[in-house]
């Protein structure tokens, strides 16, 4: 396994779908059990690729090479740097802790846990692959099942969400399509001349030729892709889908698209936009530090408005990403290592107020936020582990998410100082809305309507613990992770400043 | 008088003429059948006697021997067919077994 | 007396013994006997015993320009890196006698007045947080740092002052701390980013001597300090950020007499007062009115509420205000001389309010009185912390009070801002009649509520130690001397600019902003010059920064301290002397008004209020601040959040939506469309074979016999053609 570490990584999941196919419906613990399992081996693989990754170059590791499609020189090309390294490990930890999340699920649980399943591999396969149509095949492999999940397993609204969801989704993959096409035209192989997917062929300005010669053609390209992930990520005003999808879909799902799914958005403008059109990404920089900081406020005060919990905290990762925005607009070391940090904390702790949200909607059954109040009283535990999401989600120092928005907001002063002045007023409403709703839901007198509920229980428990003791860990000591990235970081940094 | 060829195949088309009578007249399923074999023979007369004055060999006869063995084989068969429909239908007339047609 | 090394280590575990009590009572106090007080309480008498000893090594070394810094690399992005550190100095060691002094007095206080809560230990968990996280602000050495303590305490507060949740009133106040909190926060935030933007470095020294060489150009400077002042107003609830302050009193009382009287909220004082040279002139005089503004409206507020606790809140606000203006008007010593003396007499105020709750079970002043003979204890440390607050001699609070208003009349004096002066005087008149109403309301007269009076009694010992404890410090702290002339001299005093420079200048060292060096060099000269001007009128002994703007320019630093020398001594003696008669002055008449009010009731208060009833109202509604925010900012913030979600439900996801029906429309037209033409060719085509085959199939009767006939007939007919041909 050492050798092909990546794909193992990607397919192991697969192979675990297949054998739950082969298991009877009835069996639900035998398939809840494989899918742990099929998702727990990553996670292993994922610690070894943490610990073995070299930190120091900015070259792609655990590089796997073939030819795919001989006759397009389509390549099954993978490989990761320190861009990819911390979301391939979000991916793997939060998609284990997913799994376990699941296990309530009752309604067909085989097919749950396959498509989830089929839903890692293609999270993984896009942080891991490094030809363009590779990473093509699998953004739209990773679509699928999350169609099915949301639509089989969701809300009362749950058509309509999918739906919204893959046509969304959809609009912006036929862009990113059109830009590849357009790449795989004008980009030329050094070595034979052919045509290429290759990413890393395309990076190198020499191998541009034809229509990417044009300036205006650059930017149709840039403006392509950039829709196409800022649709992904969400960015204002693409980002509708986002609140009707999260709260329909279960909380696990949630999870997953909130963690993983939004940061495919920024991985992909940092990995395909910034170094293949540098100069379009240094010409974008003040629209795109404007949609962060729109992103930031319109998000907080939109979560502000909102009654319903899981509503709030789909609202509160329009939010945060504005953040991963901000400092990618920043394109300065501070900048762009807080944001790519910050996708990695929100993912952490977004996923832990989803979990936390899940808990109470599996026992109250309904999240509206004015329903609630005086819980810290009934269930004292669970109203701690929630205020310590809640916290992080506010940007207390001593957890992760502070880091990584005090860096952007130090990248993005030196360049954007208005902008940022605004931006940071986004830390006061963040605050508001969060403190609010700990209140409307958790302090005051008690509800007496939910005396029987019980409190968090020790699996809800092993869900949550572990994301809380990264967040707090990252929080005092955050060049664990930070350390991965930097080189590459500062490497692409160089690029796009040329 | 001595007698050749030509009789022989007058025989054997006679044979066929009534096979084919039998089979065009008769509404009996059995009537049926039996006119097939009508047929069948008509031909393997001709076969012979083919074999006999024109060929020399010994093909005309396997043919015939072969007809024969198949002749039986569709006889059983038909049979077969013949009483089954007579036990769904209680009759083996043929136009009243019309099912498949309407 | 310690190394410079062991200096380092026992701050460290200063730091850390509080952390560690919080984690052993936050996870195991439920399963410890006695719940784990005593944890806390020994943990936090270790690291005051620490705290003693760093004090006494700085006493001995007696030299203020003393400091001890040691840091380790935290974040490394390649250029940009931070360290965390610790930075110990007189100042700092001043502040951790404070903050562990009474701390763990109150940790000891509350074993008594917490006595049977449900969530007895998670409130012993929450003050060693707190501790731990006050000590971080004490101690770091970047604002980086700072900033990360800074938000962890008001978490800290935000938890105590809704450790009574279940009530609306608690979870109302603690959100509001917060918030408030965090409005303060954003403009320190913004101060900060501009300081690191322009020197590239959030450690203290590194900043001041960046500072002396290269002073950031124009009102950005100005912006940098006001932005850190902004912290401290929120921090140290200074109008107009200080609503939540009163509101905080819904915290149980030892949290109030930590948190919101002696530590916490000062430690926007102690941020100032350390950040001193990063402030210039204009930011300075911001800082001036805005303190005394605040002690002069917190004073009278003081005055009319009925609330003991909420009475002690305005009061500790105006103190503050006191410190903060000292800051502001250039003597940063003597604001935290009164940070230290106040301390002492608040937190004992407070505990004595606290154990006169716990003995009657209100906090109404009205339904008190007479609990004199009751409780003893606690009336004479009331007392001796009263007579210190309200700045009679030879009282602890007397040299403190007494060294800021002779700086704020010096200050006015020489650069014609005589307003926080005598807005300051005001509220010292102020002090000493509401603080001797409260002591002649609760504890004298005949008892107005015989119920609660009966059932009143002393505290338990746990209670009543730290009350005499705080009392000996509350007529002592000071040791009857001025902060400059006595033992407190040795701890804190301006920060010597030039060695500091030479220290910690920016030679060969990386600044991000060499743009902002240039800028500043252009009009260096300029600057110098102005500065220096500027700054010898506004303080005689060269204390405020402004002399350190000016020290590119060692010519100009020269002719700011000799200029300083030569008049200033003469306008500060005589400031010191005219201010200290004036202030003995306006306290004896304030408690002399208090006494013929509430004792003699030779004035009849009520009426007083009956002639000027919209006195009375707008102090009882503290001068209508938090109507104005809720008109406005609240209102504001609620409608605009209103807005956009009802924007995005409507507008964006009404065009989405829309997209999707105008979709659905196209497609029902092209549906219709391939329906009846499309389709109308292909069923058609299929109608038309259909038609045909029914003839055609008349053909196929199914009969073997037709068939028969017809394969007859067409050998027949074939022949015949054949035969034709």
């Amino acid at each position: 396994m050492a050798d092909h570490i990546l794909s193992w990584m990607t397919f192991f999941p697969v192979i675990g779908a297949a054998a739950i196919a082969f298991v009877p419906r009835e069996r639900s613990e035998v398939i809840k059990t494989i899918a742990a399992a099929a998702a727990f081996v990553p996670l292993v693989l994922a610690v070894q690729l943490f610990i073995n990754f070299d930190r120091g170059i900015t070259d792609l590791q655990f590089v796997e090479h073939y030819t795919w499609i001989k006759s397009f020189n389509i390549e099954y090309f993978m490989g990761v740097d320190g861009l990819s390294v911390p979301m391939v490990l979000l991916t793997a930890f939060l998609s284990f802790i997913c799994i376990i999340a699941s296990w309530k699920i009752d309604k067909a649980v085989k097919g749950y846990f396959a498509l989830f399943l089929l839903l890692e591999a293609g999270m993984m396969g896009v942080f891991c692959s490094l030809d363009f149509f590779l990473f093509y095949v699998f953004w739209e492999v990773m679509l699928l099942p999350m169609y099915f999940l949301i639509g089989i397993w969701g809300g009362p609204r749950k058509e309509y969400a999918a739906i919204k969801f893959f046509l969304y989704t959809l609009a912006g993959s036929v862009l990113m399509l059109l830009a590849m096409i357009a790449f795989y035209y004008n980009v030329t192989d050094p070595v034979t001349g052919d045509h290429t997917f290759n990413m890393v062929h395309m990076m190198d300005q020499a191998n541009h030729g034809g229509l990417l010669n044009v300036n205006s053609a650059r930017f149709l390209i840039w403006m392509g892709l950039f829709i196409g992930f800022a649709i992904k990520v969400p960015v204002f005003p693409f980002h509708t889908w986002l609140p009707d999808a999260h709260v329909e879909a279960p909380t696990a799902v949630s999870v997953i698209l909130a963690g993983v799914l939004l940061k495919m958005g920024t991985y992909g403008i940092l990995r395909i936009s910034y170094p293949i059109l540098p100069d379009q990404a240094a010409a974008f920089m003040i629209p795109m530090a404007v949609l962060g900081v729109i992103n930031i406020l319109y998000g907080a005060f939109c979560a502000m408005a909102q009654t319903d919990m899981k509503k709030l905290v789909a609202y509160s990762s329009v939010s945060h990403m504005g953040y991963v925005l901000l400092g990618m607009a920043a394109m300065n070391e501070t900048g762009m290592n807080g944001a790519v940090f910050q996708m990695f904390n929100h993912g952490c702790i977004t996923a832990m107020m989803f979990l936390c949200v899940g808990v109470i909607y599996d026992r109250a059954h309904h999240r509206e936020i004015n329903g609630f109040g005086g819980l810290m009283t009934q269930m004292p535990l669970y109203g701690s582990v929630f205020s310590f999401a809640l916290f992080a989600a506010v940007g207390l120092p001593g957890l992760s998410g502070f880091i990584s928005e005090a860096w952007v907001f130090m990248g993005s002063f030196q360049v954007h100082r208005t902008l940022t002045i605004i931006a940071a007023l986004g830390i006061v409403i963040g605050a508001a809305y969060v403190l609010w709703m700990l209140q409307r839901v958790f302090l005051g007198p008690k509800n007496d309507k939910y005396d029987s509920l019980p409190d968090i229980s020790a699996r809800e428990m092993f869900t949550l613990v572990p994301i809380g003791v990264i967040v707090l860990v990252l929080g005092i000591r955050p060049m664990i992770v930070v350390d991965l990235m930097k080189t590459s970081l500062n490497h692409l940094i160089k690029v796009v400043s040329g | 008088m001595t007698v050749g060829l030509p009789h022989f195949l007058t025989i054997g088309a006679a044979l066929f003429a009534l096979g084919i009578f039998a089979m065009m007249t008769r509404r009996n399923a059995v009537a049926l059948l039996m006119g097939v074999e009508l047929i069948l023979n008509g031909a393997n007369v001709n076969f012979v006697a083919f074999a006999r004055y024109v060929d020399g060999g010994v093909d005309g006869h396997l043919m015939a021997a072969f007809v024969i063995v198949l002749a039986a084989a569709e006889a059983a068969v038909g049979l077969a067919i013949v009483l089954a429909m007579f036990r769904n239908f209680g009759t083996v007339h043929v136009d009243t077994v019309n099912r498949l047609k309407r | 007396m310690l190394s410079e090394n062991s200096i380092l280590w026992t701050a460290l575990s200063i730091l850390l013994l509080p952390l560690l009590s919080y984690v052993i009572i936050f996870f195991f106090g439920k399963k410890l006997p006695r719940k784990g007080d005593w944890v806390g309480v020994t943990l936090l008498f270790a690291s005051w015993i620490q705290a003693l000893r760093i004090f006494v090594t700085f006493w001995r070394h007696g030299d203020p320009q003393f400091r001890v810094e040691g840091a380790v690399r935290w974040l490394d992005l390649g250029r940009f890196t931070a360290d965390a550190g610790i930075l110990v100095d007189g100042t700092t060691a001043v502040m951790l006698v404070v903050v562990t002094t009474v701390s763990m007095l109150v940790h000891l206080y509350s074993v008594g007045y917490m006595h049977g809560d449900r969530r007895y230990e998670r409130f012993f968990a929450f003050l060693g947080f707190f501790t731990f996280s006050m000590m971080g602000i004490v101690l770091s050495n970047s604002l980086l740092l700072l900033y990360m303590f800074w938000e962890l305490v008001g978490l800290a507060s935000y938890l105590l002052i809704g450790f009574f949740f279940h009530k609306h009133s608690a979870a109302n106040a603690n959100k509001k701390a917060f918030l408030t909190n965090r409005v303060g926060d954003f403009g320190f935030f913004i101060g900060i980013l501009i300081l690191f933007t322009a020197y590239g470095t959030f450690n203290y020294l590194e900043l001041f001597a960046h500072m002396q060489v290269a002073p950031i150009g124009g009102a950005l400077l100005t912006w940098a300090g006001v932005g850190l002042f902004m912290g401290c107003i929120g921090k140290s609830a200074q109008a107009p950020l200080h609503i939540w302050l009163p509101d905080a009193m819904e915290g149980p009382t030892p949290v109030s007499a930590l948190i919101h009287a002696a530590t916490m909220v000062a430690a926007g004082v102690y941020m100032v007062a350390r950040l001193q040279p990063l402030f210039d002139p204009s930011a300075m005089l911001v800082i001036a009115y805005v303190g005394s503004i605040t002690a002069f409206l917190a004073a009278t507020i003081a005055v009319v509420k009925t609330d003991i606790k909420k009475s002690l809140a305005y009061s500790t606000i105006s103190q503050l205000g006191y410190m903060v203006m000292a800051m502001g008007v250039g003597v940063a010593g003597a604001g935290m001389f009164h940070l230290w003396t106040h301390a002492f007499f608040k937190a004992l105020l407070f505990l004595g309010s606290g154990s006169v709750i716990h003995a009657v079970h209100t906090q109404e002043m009205p339904l008190m009185g007479g609990l004199r003979k009751k409780m003893p204890i606690t009336f004479w440390t009331f007392a001796i912390a009263t007579i210190a607050i309200s700045g009679v001699p030879f009282f602890s609070g007397f040299y403190s009070k007494d060294a800021i208003l002779a700086g704020a009349l010096a200050f006015g004096w020489i650069d014609g801002h005589i307003v926080p002066f005598v807005l300051a005087l005001l509220a010292a008149g102020f002090t000493a009649f509401y603080m001797f109403r409260m002591l002649f309301q609760t504890f004298f007269g005949k008892p107005r509520d015989m119920e609660r009076y009966e059932h009143a009694h002393e505290s338990p010992w746990t209670m009543a130690l730290p009350l005499v404890f705080l009392a000996v410090l509350a007529i002592g702290s000071a040791g009857w001397k001025g902060p400059t002339d006595g033992w407190f001299g040795k701890f804190v005093a301006p920060y010597d600019m030039e060695m500091i420079v030479a220290q910690y200048g920016p030679a060969g060292h990386d600044v991000q902003a060499e743009a902002v060096h240039v800028e500043a060099e252009t009009t260096e000269g300029h600057a110098a010059e102005t500065q220096a001007d500027e700054h010898a009128a506004v303080d005689p002994h060269a204390e405020t920064p402004a002399a350190v703007h000016g020290g590119a320019d060692e010519h100009a630093v020269a002719a700011t301290h000799e200029g300083g020398h030569e008049g200033g001594h003469d306008v500060h003696h005589k400031a010191h002397n005219t201010a200290m008669i004036l202030s003995i002055l306006t306290a004896g008449l304030g408690i002399l008004l208090a006494w013929l009010t509430y004792m003699r009731r030779i004035i009849s208060a009520p009426a007083i209020l009956a002639r000027l009833p919209w006195v009375h109202k707008v102090l009882q509604n503290m001068y209508y601040f938090d109507e104005l925010y809720a008109a406005t900012v609240y209102r504001f913030t609620l409608w605009f959040s209103w807005l956009n979600g009802a924007f995005d439900r409507v507008v964006i996801d009404g065009i989405v939506n829309g997209a999707g029906y105008l979709t659905r429309v196209l497609s029902w037209f092209s549906g219709q469309i391939d329906k009846w033409v499309v389709d109308g060719l292909v069923n058609g085509v299929g109608a038309a074979i259909q038609v045909s085959g029914e003839g055609i199939r008349r053909v196929q009767t199914g009969r073997i016999q037709t068939y028969l006939v017809y394969v007859c007939f067409s050998i027949l007919v074939l022949v015949l053609v054949f035969r034709a041909l």
